[in-house]
């Protein structure tokens, strides 16, 4: 894969890829999304059976998962849909909703 | 080595096009541009191409089809006329913004309604800012050969922008005359391989095509796409001479006939020129100084040679083959009226709307505008607008 380069804001159009082409992959990883979330998911690792529903689910793929374990929410791209509090099986939930500013 | 053929302006395109050999065509048939794809389709299935032939559901799906193919680094074509250019507006645009080199002729007809399947120039003229290239053909030879060199204009890897190859519904499309061709070898050498800047089937370098481009910047990115159109002028004459020496047969931006001292002349484009060329040979043996401004490339508009050739004449029509509906002439007639605004001396002019629907321009209509303009010049004075042929 070809190195990833990040366009930065104000470049001219002699600077820029025809045609808003990304030539790079993974490229999203760089733009932060949480700033958008109003509701944010607190996982309970004691409560979760790691049944990984929330990581199928989760359309930001914002579940972090390592040995098949949840051990965490990427908090940088999660925008608080709350699919995964949701989808966690009702004798689990392992996942509740909180009010963005109730934590802050 | 040239071949001469007796062919129709139809049957010169998907001559062209089965010696192109593209990798795929998405086509709809409609009238009158059916016979190019259905022809060359006769080449896919006797295997004399390696194209695959998409047969799609509608003209947006052709476009969408092509498009996919040419994002994907094939050498993409299609063809339509008329309301089947209409029917894929939407991403007749998203082809010249994603900056993919399609090429595609049009066969010129009226945009209906009243419903009507003649030759007009409403379906392109409608086209005009899409962001394409615009080539128009006088004849059949002349679609064989701009059909050809769009496909360089087009692919160059400075300017990356598709091209429309126009030329007259029936009255070219259905015409038959004799043309030169060139054999396939020195057509596919001449085109060369299509290698395009970027490939969405390029698995090893994954990039994203057509994302969301908001406030920050799609200003740049049409910037880019009217600095493109701009430079392309450069390479469709660099084109037009590589094409004139392999095959002694010139093009350029515009074509003057017997402008060199002509007070009077006519610009027109498409098959009309070449009636106007013989009514001026008959104006010029009576000693009336009558001359032609044929446009070939009318996107990117050939501003700055339009503005010299008319420079010394005194009364000019601009023939438009289209009505805009504006109550100020056709495109072509507004477009030139811009060019000479710059100029000091500039010569009287007048606009002819003529042929819409297929209504035919005989060479009595094209001489009573060039005795419109002798009027003219003797102080006489005539209505801006003028519908050349219709009934009073």
């Amino acid at each position: 894969m070809s190195e990833k380069k990040v366009i930065p804001a104000g470049a001219t159009w002699k600077e820029i890829p025809v045609a808003g082409i990304i030539p790079t992959a993974g490229t999203a990883q760089e733009f932060k999304t949480g700033d958008w979330r109003t509701r944010k998911p607190i996982h309970d690792e004691k409560k979760c059976i790691n049944c990984l529903r929330c990581w199928i689910y989760c359309p930001d793929a914002s579940i972090m998962v390592k040995d098949g374990k949840v051990i965490g929410i990427d908090y940088d791209h999660c925008k608080g849909c709350g699919i995964c509090a949701n989808v966690c099986p009702d004798k689990v939930k392992a996942l509740t909703m909180i009010a963005q500013s109730e934590e802050e | 080595m040239k071949i001469r053929h007796s062919l129709t302006g139809n049957e010169a395109m998907a001559e062209a096009m089965r010696q192109i050999n593209p990798d795929v065509v998405a086509a709809y048939p409609i009238t009158p541009q059916t016979e190019i794809v259905q022809l060359f389709s006769n080449s896919v299935a006797d295997g004399k191409v390696n194209t695959e032939f998409v047969t799609v559901e509608s003209e947006h799906s052709a476009m969408s089809a092509t498009i996919g193919a040419s994002a994907a680094g094939a050498r993409a074509m299609t063809a339509t006329s008329a309301n089947g250019l209409a029917y894929m507006w939407e991403v007749v645009y998203i082809a010249a913004s994603m900056r993919l080199p399609i090429v595609m002729p049009v066969v010129n007809r009226a945009l209906s309604g009243p419903i009507n399947i003649h030759c007009d120039h409403s379906d392109t003229m409608g086209a005009r800012d899409s962001g394409w290239i615009q080539i128009y053909s006088e004849n059949s030879q002349e679609a064989y050969d701009n059909l050809i060199q769009a496909m360089r204009v087009a692919e160059h890897s400075e300017i990356q922008l598709p091209v429309m190859v126009c030329m007259d519904g029936f009255i070219i499309s259905h015409g038959m005359e004799v043309i030169e061709m060139e054999d396939d070898d020195t057509v596919r050498k001449f085109i060369g391989e299509h290698k395009a800047n970027y490939s969405l089937l390029d698995v090893k370098n994954p990039i994203t095509m057509g994302p969301l481009d908001l406030q920050d910047f799609y200003f740049e990115h049409k910037k880019q796409q009217a600095e493109a159109m701009k430079n392309s002028a450069a390479v469709i004459r660099d084109v037009a001479k590589e094409w004139e020496k392999l095959t002694g047969r010139s093009y350029d931006m515009i074509e003057e006939y017997r402008m060199e001292d002509a007070e009077i002349a006519i610009v027109a484009i498409g098959s009309a020129t070449g009636t106007a060329k013989v009514v001026i040979d008959g104006l010029r043996e009576k000693g009336v100084k009558a001359g032609l401004v044929k446009i070939r490339v009318f996107r990117p508009f050939p501003k700055e040679e339009i503005a010299k050739a008319l420079a010394n004449t005194k009364a000019v029509a601009i023939m438009d083959r289209a009505e805009s509906f504006a109550d100020f002439g056709g495109p072509l007639f507004r477009d030139i009226r811009a060019s000479l605004y710059d100029h000091d001396v500039r010569p009287k002019m007048v606009s002819y709307v003529y042929g819409l629907g297929g209504r035919d321009v005989m060479p009595e209509d094209i001489a009573s505008v060039y005795a419109d303009l002798e009027r003219l010049v003797k102080g006489e004075q005539l209505p801006m607008l003028n519908h050349l042929g219709v009934r009073e």
